[in-house]
């Protein structure tokens, strides 16, 4: 598939935006960052919007005829697109209305209450985006359970390394942050290993059953087409074995080697950590970049049997 | 009603007169323009609603041509009309899928979603194009009746195409698949295409001789085989002029 960049960037950015927003409302409840104030919370909670409102513009840039966006809120009982679009509208009243209350009331019952809800409705916002690829039965290595999974806990590591950086530069005591931080980390490397094993047995349609010639080998001759088309452009997108594989081990030094060193630094140290942790929450929004470029790039449509593939 | 093509790739000559009819009716109707780029220059590309590919199927000396048009298959389970956010896509009563230019926001979901490469981005007027088994012929009552069939159907010159309603069992359609046993395309997916495909009628052997076979498995690859090829054409080449075809 061709990686387009505003729709990785949108899921990127929209996605750490959320996962700190879900972090920062249970901060207290759990006990994540118990000493944070009301002050920090509003303004966290505002960084946090600006990350999700600049991801869902970006998301509009890859649509072709944007002047009927609005129209995508009209399919809600079938389209997850649509779904993705009406909650991610219905997030900011109730999201401003939690931060609101937090700057008005502080520490009230209220402002825990709008708080939790606002997670729990940043999580099934970010889960019909990533429903909208793991819907797709044509791309296999898209319809997978672990593609919500995935898309939801790298949006918690950025978002806790995102939390933690705050509490840095606010000097706050780490509560059990850095641990759900530690956990997340550690997750998200064990569920993308999963993943990339999972896409790698082969399966799916075969260019026999695409064509249903299922008693003999089938080759292509000719496409039918001397230039490119719509479908050679968005499907046919091939990257080399090696940028792959180097990718990979990309993702998994910027998104869970280094922050983890980091959080050894932070556990084991006393002295200020800010440069490291801030450090570490950029590293891990360039590793889950590099993620989502891959999720682009390793998808293979089954439309590419037709031109000659022999298996997705 | 469950309107829909049958395509018997036994006639197919892979000429692509489907696929130009279609563009000429469907480029200056109610779904046009049919935009194309760069149409006179190195790289032409342009959207149609069928393409024509051609595949060997087994291999030499066993091996078959077979040209496969493709074009929607205007699924029962149409995965493109579930995922639409905007209404755009839509299926008629009487199966045909369409998309409502005046309300499509062009976000490509819909071609993700469908398997046979249907659905083509038009990136002048920023909406998805398809196959509209071209409703403004078969519902126009101004036309004579035999007229109102899709364009590639009315000139494929071979009568390779067919259409009709599948649920009607004495249709032409439904009559030539149970003839012929129909099959449908990547069935496994689970969208209930319509549209059938008659497999190849089965021809008497051709004779091979063991030396053209134990030549192909000794060869394996089509470059090894056009090799071959070549030096029997220059073989012959050398052999012209001479009565019994022997030595020069």
């Amino acid at each position: 598939m061709h990686p387009a960049l505003s729709v990785i960037f949108f899921t990127v950015t929209a996605g750490s935006g959320y996962g700190l927003l879900i972090l920062l409302a249970l901060a207290r409840p759990l006990g994540l960052l118990p000493k944070i104030s009301p002050d920090q919370i509003v303004f966290t909670g505002i960084f946090g919007l600006v990350l999700v409102t600049a991801g869902l513009l970006s998301s509009t840039l890859h649509l072709a005829n944007p002047k009927n966006a609005w129209r995508s809120f009209t399919r809600f009982r079938t389209s997850w697109l649509s779904r993705e679009a009406v909650f991610a509208v219905a997030f900011y009243p109730l999201s401003l209305a939690w931060l609101i209350t937090e700057w008005a009331t502080g520490n009230t019952f209220m402002s825990g209450l709008l708080g939790v809800l606002s997670a729990v409705l940043a999580v099934v916002v970010f889960v019909c985006t990533a429903m909208i690829y793991a819907s797709l039965k044509t791309i296999r290595q898209w319809h997978s359970r672990l593609v919500p999974v995935l898309f939801v806990l790298l949006a918690l590591v950025v978002g806790a390394l995102l939390l933690m950086a705050m509490a840095a530069i606010n000097d706050l005591p780490l509560g059990r942050l850095g641990m759900v931080t530690l956990v997340l980390v550690i997750l998200a490397a064990v569920f993308k290993a999963m993943y990339f094993v999972n896409i790698g047995k082969p399966a799916g349609p075969t260019i026999n059953s695409a064509l249903n010639f299922t008693q003999a080998s089938v080759r292509l001759l000719d496409v039918g087409h001397s230039g490119g088309t719509f479908h050679t452009r968005e499907f046919g997108h091939q990257v080399a074995r090696a940028r792959l594989y180097w990718a990979r081990i990309l993702f998994f030094v910027l998104l869970c080697a280094l922050p983890l060193l980091v959080l050894l630094l932070v556990f084991t140290s006393s002295s200020t950590t800010l440069f490291w942790v801030v450090l570490a929450a950029v590293s891990a929004y360039a590793g889950v970049f590099v993620e989502r470029w891959l999720f682009f790039a390793e998808a293979r449509h089954v439309v590419n049997l037709y031109h000659g593939a022999q298996q997705t | 009603m469950k309107l829909g093509l049958v395509i018997d790739l036994d006639t197919c000559v892979g000429c692509h007169a489907c696929a130009v009819a279609c563009k000429q009716w469907n480029a200056s109707g109610t779904t046009g323009p049919l935009s194309d780029t760069d149409p006179y220059g190195a790289e032409p590309s342009g959207v149609w609603f069928n393409r024509i590919r051609n595949y060997e199927v087994d291999t030499h000396p066993d091996s078959k041509t077979v040209n496969v048009p493709m074009s929607c298959m205007h699924c029962e389970e149409a995965a493109c009309v579930t995922v639409c956010p905007t209404g755009a896509s839509w299926k008629r009563e009487d199966g045909i899928v369409l998309v409502d230019q005046s309300k499509c926001m062009g976000c490509n979901l819909c071609a993700w979603a469908c398997p046979y490469g249907a659905r083509e981005l038009d990136e002048e007027s920023g909406v998805m194009k398809k196959c509209t088994l071209c409703v403004d012929r078969i519902d126009d009552q101004s036309l004579p009746e035999s007229q109102r069939q899709p364009a590639c159907v009315l000139t494929c010159p071979t009568s390779a195409r067919l259409f009709g309603d599948f649920d009607d069992p004495d249709s032409e359609v439904s009559r030539a698949v149970a003839e012929r046993g129909g099959v449908a395309q990547m069935p496994e997916l689970g969208y209930a295409p319509v549209n059938r495909y008659l497999p190849p009628r089965d021809k008497p052997q051709v004779e091979v001789s063991d030396d053209t076979r134990a030549e192909a498995q000794s060869t394996g690859g089509a470059a090894g085989l056009i090799g071959k090829w070549m030096k029997r054409q220059r073989d012959a080449f050398d052999r012209l002029g001479s009565r019994d075809g022997g030595d020069a």
